[in-house]
């Protein structure tokens, strides 16, 4: 009697399991289904970045070691990245956070053009877009003559990198704040200006503090994108070694220049970068996830005394 | 601090909102704004406030006109229908963080906060999250934070509309209270004619954009200014029928009705005014079936039908006249008035 008591007690505290489905598929769908996926997953995404890390120490750790800092060319590379990528995460970070109050707060003429606007970056080629750049900024451009009088690089230059690496990365700040600012409502920021708060006041004592979660999520995957860029920086660099080559750049050439263990060397950096923000982005999309869930039931419940 | 309403019109679209309408606020008042959804109520306590701007008219504060001052400048205290209150912050910081965006010292802060808290009966809460809160709680904690920077009027939207009924009866006679205290200027929205009648001193009565009357709670129910407003108040019964002279003719019945004239006139008889005898006594009486009674109330409801008329009657009778009468449902009886409003003119709910 006590045991079945205590079973009905744990019973009641579990989730209660999904019932039967009719219309489940038979097992060996299911299995077959799950099968594939984990295979693709494998062949795909798991045995290469294995192999990755596996060629990168194939030599010992001390090769590899020198691999990395040995060559002061790849050594720029890591540092040129390590700059590039930060500035253009700031910079989208202003931008994203504009665009997104922009379209999430104001209805204006243009605002669905706008909203298809910022995912321009996501469907063009990288390549394209770095031909873009060349076109307008590259000595033969179009600000081309006026930039050499005023002694301005951008082409081959780091802001020429910078630049590109914005363009490529730009929607994805703002894609992740929109629906997010849209689906929190501007109930407390109409409250705060209604108490006399200043715009920078709402920003940073109402905005920002509820958005927090999801603006850290699209800064990290902003710079994972920004440090793995490589078309449309791989076209206004010039790829000269040791001043303009980022990462990815670097990566490349010594694959090409059979330099098998540095090229994979570096590649592991940026393999160990991918996962550190793997592993950050979900747990922020967890955070993100469940603050989102607690807003819901509060204003749910939010009629009960 | 007086507001007055001058001539505002504000349109949304196709749809208009409010269609000129003029009001006065005086000082120190509790106003209640009552009508059904869409009437433009809310519009118009937003157009107060400065959240919504009119498309003509101005409103002013006393003699300050601030048609165009933001919301912002305004230093007004608005309460929302669902509070609002900011989620991150503790209950001391919602109800400080108008003084701390004027940037008034700390000390100042925390004082007025205790205060406030004492105010709204929220001791011991300062540094609860709004998630730990009731919705009664809720609601006092964004009245504070209204009331914090000491606004020269405060607002409130539909303030009890998410509550549910015995906190609301609760909370209604608290705002009455605390109004009798701090006495500022305070207009607040509702749909339901009994929290506007209970809680303020002067009642306004909308519909479709324009309103149909103001005065106090005793004015407006013993003198409706129109059909619209008899029937809003409920509770009333409807008859049909034509004015000759200075009498109407309502039915079988006939009403004194001086310098009326007209075929279609409506009489209004509010469910207490209606009186049911067992036997004719010689005032004109309607004949009636009893169909059902409802004394779940503190007065007994009884539904009749008038068949030869075709007419449904609600009368609210006393529980010492049910027991007197020993009423019960089929029987037939006769329903007299002692009060009937006639209107001549038409109108559309």
């Amino acid at each position: 009697m006590a045991d079945t008591m205590a079973e009905i007690a744990v019973e009641a505290a579990l989730p209660r399991p999904l019932p039967p489905r009719a219309h489940e598929d038979p097992p060996w769908v299911r299995r077959t289904l799950i099968g594939l996926a984990i295979l693709v997953m494998a062949v795909l995404v798991v045995v290469p970045l294995v192999n990755v890390f596996v060629e990168a120490f194939a030599g010992g750790v001390e090769l590899y070691w020198q691999n990395l800092v040995g060559d002061p060319d790849t050594l720029h590379s890591i540092y040129l990245t390590l700059a590039v990528a930060p500035t253009a995460v700031i910079l989208n970070t202003i931008f994203g956070l504009a665009a997104a109050w922009a379209i999430a707060r104001f209805k204006f003429p243009g605002r669905a053009a706008l909203t298809a606007l910022i995912d321009l970056p996501f469907t063009v080629s990288p390549v394209v877009v770095g031909l873009f750049l060349l076109l307008l900024f590259g000595l033969q451009g179009v600000f081309g003559p006026w930039l050499r009088e005023h002694d301005i690089r951008i082409v081959f230059a780091f802001p020429g990198l910078v630049l590109a690496t914005c363009f490529v990365t730009f929607p994805v700040i703002a894609r992740e704040l929109i629906p997010l600012m849209e689906a929190i409502g501007s109930d407390e920021e109409v409250a705060a200006v209604s108490l006399g708060a200043r715009p920078w006041q709402l920003f940073h004592l109402i905005t920002l503090p509820s958005i927090k979660w999801g603006l850290l999520y699209g800064i990290i995957l902003c710079n994972a994108r920004a440090m793995g860029e490589f078309g449309a920086v791989f076209v206004v660099s010039g790829h000269i070694a040791g001043k303009t080559d980022t990462m990815p750049l670097r990566i490349e050439k010594l694959f090409q220049e059979y330099n098998l263990p540095g090229s994979f060397a570096v590649a592991s950096v940026l393999a160990m970068l991918a996962l550190v923000t793997l592993f950050v982005k979900t747990t922020l999309e967890w955070r993100t996830r469940r603050e989102l869930e607690e807003r819901k039931r509060l204003s749910a419940q939010g009629g009960e005394a | 601090m007086s507001i007055s309403v001058q001539n505002v019109t504000k349109t949304f679209g196709s749809f208009v909102a409010l269609d000129n309408v003029s009001l006065e606020v005086p000082g120190g008042a509790l106003l209640a704004l009552l009508g059904p959804s869409g009437s433009g109520k809310t519009t118009l306590l937003r157009i107060i406030s400065g959240l919504e701007v009119p498309d003509a008219g101005s409103i002013l504060y006393k003699d300050e006109d601030v048609t165009g001052t933001s919301v912002r400048e305004r230093n007004v205290g608005f309460v929302f229908q669902h509070y609002a209150l900011f989620r991150h912050m503790t209950v001391f910081d919602n109800i400080g963080f108008g003084l701390r965006v004027r940037k008034r010292p700390k000390a100042e802060i925390r004082e007025r906060v205790m205060q406030l808290l004492r105010l709204v009966q929220l001791e011991g809460y300062e540094n609860s999250m709004p998630s730990q809160l009731s919705g009664g709680q809720r609601q006092r904690v964004a009245l504070a934070r209204a009331l914090a920077a000491e606004p020269k009027v405060l607002l409130l939207d539909e303030p009890f509309g998410a509550l549910d009924a015995k906190v609301r009866q609760e909370l209604r006679t608290w705002l009455r209270r605390l109004h009798d205290e701090i006495h500022v200027t305070s207009v607040f929205v509702t749909h339901d004619q009994e929290e506007a009648f209970e809680v303020a001193d002067r009642v306004v009565i909308m519909s479709k954009g324009k309103i149909e009357q103001v005065g106090s709670p005793a004015e407006i129910f013993e003198h409706p200014a129109n059909p619209f407003v008899m029937d809003f108040l409920g509770n009333v019964n409807v008859f049909h029928g034509s004015i000759k002279g200075d009498r109407a003719a309502i039915d079988t019945l006939q009403v004194a009705m001086p310098g009326g004239s007209g075929d279609d006139a409506k009489a209004f008889v509010r469910s207490h005014e209606l009186e049911i005898q067992r036997e004719r006594n010689g005032r004109p009486a309607l004949e009636a079936d009893i169909v059902h009674i409802n004394p779940a109330r503190p007065v007994v409801k009884v539904r009749l039908h008038a068949k030869e008329f075709g007419v449904w009657l609600n009368v609210d009778v006393s529980w010492e006249r049910y027991a007197e009468l020993r009423l019960k449902g089929g029987d037939t009886v006769y329903v007299t008035p002692r009060n009937v409003r006639v209107f001549v003119h038409d109108f559309q709910i």
